[in-house]
């Protein structure tokens, strides 16, 4: 069927036939080629190298819950970008978070942003967290072909549930699998490191700047053994992504804000180079 | 078998024209004006669930008088192209201009081809822009034909009273407030010449707003809001409606 978003003529009768809410349904209709889960994939031999994105993290706080990640995009053994973007807002009370295949998962976040928008004008209604979640689990299960020649796309996803007014977190595996994470996640390369520094650090009763200095030192851990994740970069003043989603909508802190957490804790760190420390008991 | 009888297309299109406006004139009318940050739509419509005005892109809103099936397929036809085109190109590509075209085409199609009945619609299509300059607002009546409009637009049965009224005190620069009461005032005038009230629960108003941080600047205003709105400035109002009654008794 003509596509026709370039001429002006009448709009073609598939756009005017009642139909689903979803953008992506709409899509497989009418153009499936346009969706990254169907396109055809030619046979590879080994594994195909493109940049990679690293580690992402979220805590959940008593307001709401940060999405956070770092800067770096490697490819191999090189670094492909350093000022990479890898946290983006879903909608208003959401945040998508990506570790994989940057160039794929960036498309898949395009269109997830797409397919909650366009849920939302049709329906005058937002989806349930939840719904939002099953979505992308959706998305991540249709790219599964390619998650098998190497290109996975593993996002972390967070939100401000509006119906129990609080942040939830919600994981996934390159099959699609969805999981809720109680107080905090992490994935990419970096994540097991930072997932050992948030659960030293973390407590039931964190304040929104506890939270986000939480994060920052949690990436700065994953940097520091692990050679894919970006740590704060003074030189060139790149800073780690925080980004906060309360009942108040989604928020990015500033490259102002975001320095300066990172600066306090690079000045603690010259200090004491492994960070806060927990009790023994 | 009968032979069928000659009508000429001038008599075609008049009667199709006919029947469309009729629809068109049973619903409520509805204005969009400018204002300062923005645009402001305000209509009457008791419905807290079947809108009259929606998002249909980052800058664009989409307003409807007449028959709500058919300006609700137009409106989700409008968002699919919207959403489509944005993926494809890019956000900024959707654009108001793009949009009232393709709207243009298929009601004028829709009313030329004589195997559909016309659609009972009248439309407008506004998009905010950087300043107040950049605004542009198009209103598309049911037979096809597309009107760049400044300041205010009315549409729907009772329009041209309306859009006379609208045109006599629009200025540029208005506040939001000052811009929603006019708009409450215009529309609560009456044919015949008297004026009805239009309580705050009725009225169905958002707003594109160009101060708005997210990249959205569509948005609804409701409840609280929405009266505060109303009552601001609440001497120069009752100027105002003084001023009113005036002119209405100069009208008859």
């Amino acid at each position: 069927m003509e596509a026709n978003t370039r001429s002006t003529g009448r709009l073609p009768a598939a756009f005017l036939t009642p139909g689903s809410s979803s953008f992506m349904d709409f899509l497989s209709e009418h153009q499936p080629e346009l969706l990254p889960g169907k396109r055809q994939l030619p046979p590879v031999q080994g594994v195909v190298e493109a940049p990679h994105g690293t580690t992402i993290v979220a805590v959940t706080f008593r307001g709401g819950v940060i999405l956070a990640g770092d800067r770096r995009a490697t490819m191999g053994n090189m670094i492909a970008q350093r000022d990479i973007e890898k946290v983006f807002p879903a909608d208003e009370y959401s945040a998508v978070g990506i570790a994989g295949t940057a160039g794929l998962a960036v498309e898949m976040v395009k269109l997830f942003q797409l397919e909650l928008e366009h849920f939302e004008k049709v329906e005058g209604a937002q989806l349930s967290l939840e719904g939002k979640a099953n979505r992308l689990s959706t998305m991540i299960r249709s790219n599964l072909g390619m998650a098998m020649q190497g290109l996975a796309v593993v996002p972390l996803f967070a939100g401000f549930d509006v119906d129990r007014a609080k942040g939830r977190i919600f994981s996934y595996d390159v099959t699609g699998g969805r999981s809720e994470e109680q107080n905090f996640a992490a994935v990419g390369s970096g994540s097991i490191f930072a997932r050992g520094a948030m659960k030293k650090l973390y407590h039931a009763d964190l304040s929104e700047s506890e939270a986000t200095t939480l994060v920052v030192q949690a990436l700065y851990d994953a940097a520091d053994d692990d050679s894919a994740t970006g740590g704060p970069d003074v030189a060139r003043r790149i800073y780690p992504i925080v980004t906060v989603i309360t009942d108040e909508g989604f928020r990015r802190l500033t490259d102002v804000e975001s320095a300066e957490i990172a600066r306090s804790v690079l000045e603690k760190r010259l200090e004491q180079p492994d960070g806060p420390r927990a009790a023994l008991l | 078998m009968s032979t069928p009888f000659y009508v000429s297309p001038q008599q075609a299109m008049a009667d199709r024209a006919e029947y469309a406006r009729k629809g068109i004139a049973r619903g409520r009318s509805l204005v969009v004006l400018q204002y300062a940050d923005g645009i402001v739509f305000v209509g009457e419509n008791p419905s807290r669930a079947l809108h009259k005005f929606s998002e249909i892109y980052d800058r664009i809103g989409f307003a409807a008088a007449g028959k709500y099936n058919e300006y609700e397929n137009l409106r989700i036809g409008g968002v699919r192209y919207a959403d489509l085109r944005g993926y494809t190109y890019d956000r900024d590509d959707v654009t108001a201009r793009g949009l009232a075209n393709v709207y243009a085409q298929t009601l004028g199609t829709i009313f030329s081809s004589t195997a559909e009945k016309p659609y009972e619609v009248e439309l407008v299509v506004a998009e905010v822009g950087e300043t107040v300059e950049g605004d542009q607002i198009y209103r598309l009546p049911h037979d096809g034909s597309i009107v760049d409009e400044h300041g205010s637009v009315a549409v729907g049965g009772n329009a041209e009273l309306i859009s006379n009224y609208l045109d006599q005190r629009h200025q540029d620069g208005m506040s939001l407030s000052e811009a929603l009461q006019l708009a409450v005032q215009a529309l609560s005038r009456e044919a015949n010449g008297t004026q009805r009230e239009i309580p705050a629960e009725r009225l169905e108003v958002a707003v594109l707003d160009r101060t708005r941080p997210q990249q959205r600047k569509f948005k609804r205003i409701v409840g609280p809001q929405l009266s505060r709105l109303l009552e601001a400035g609440g001497p120069a109002t009752e100027a105002e409606s003084a001023e009113d009654a005036g002119d209405a008794g100069d009208g008859e």
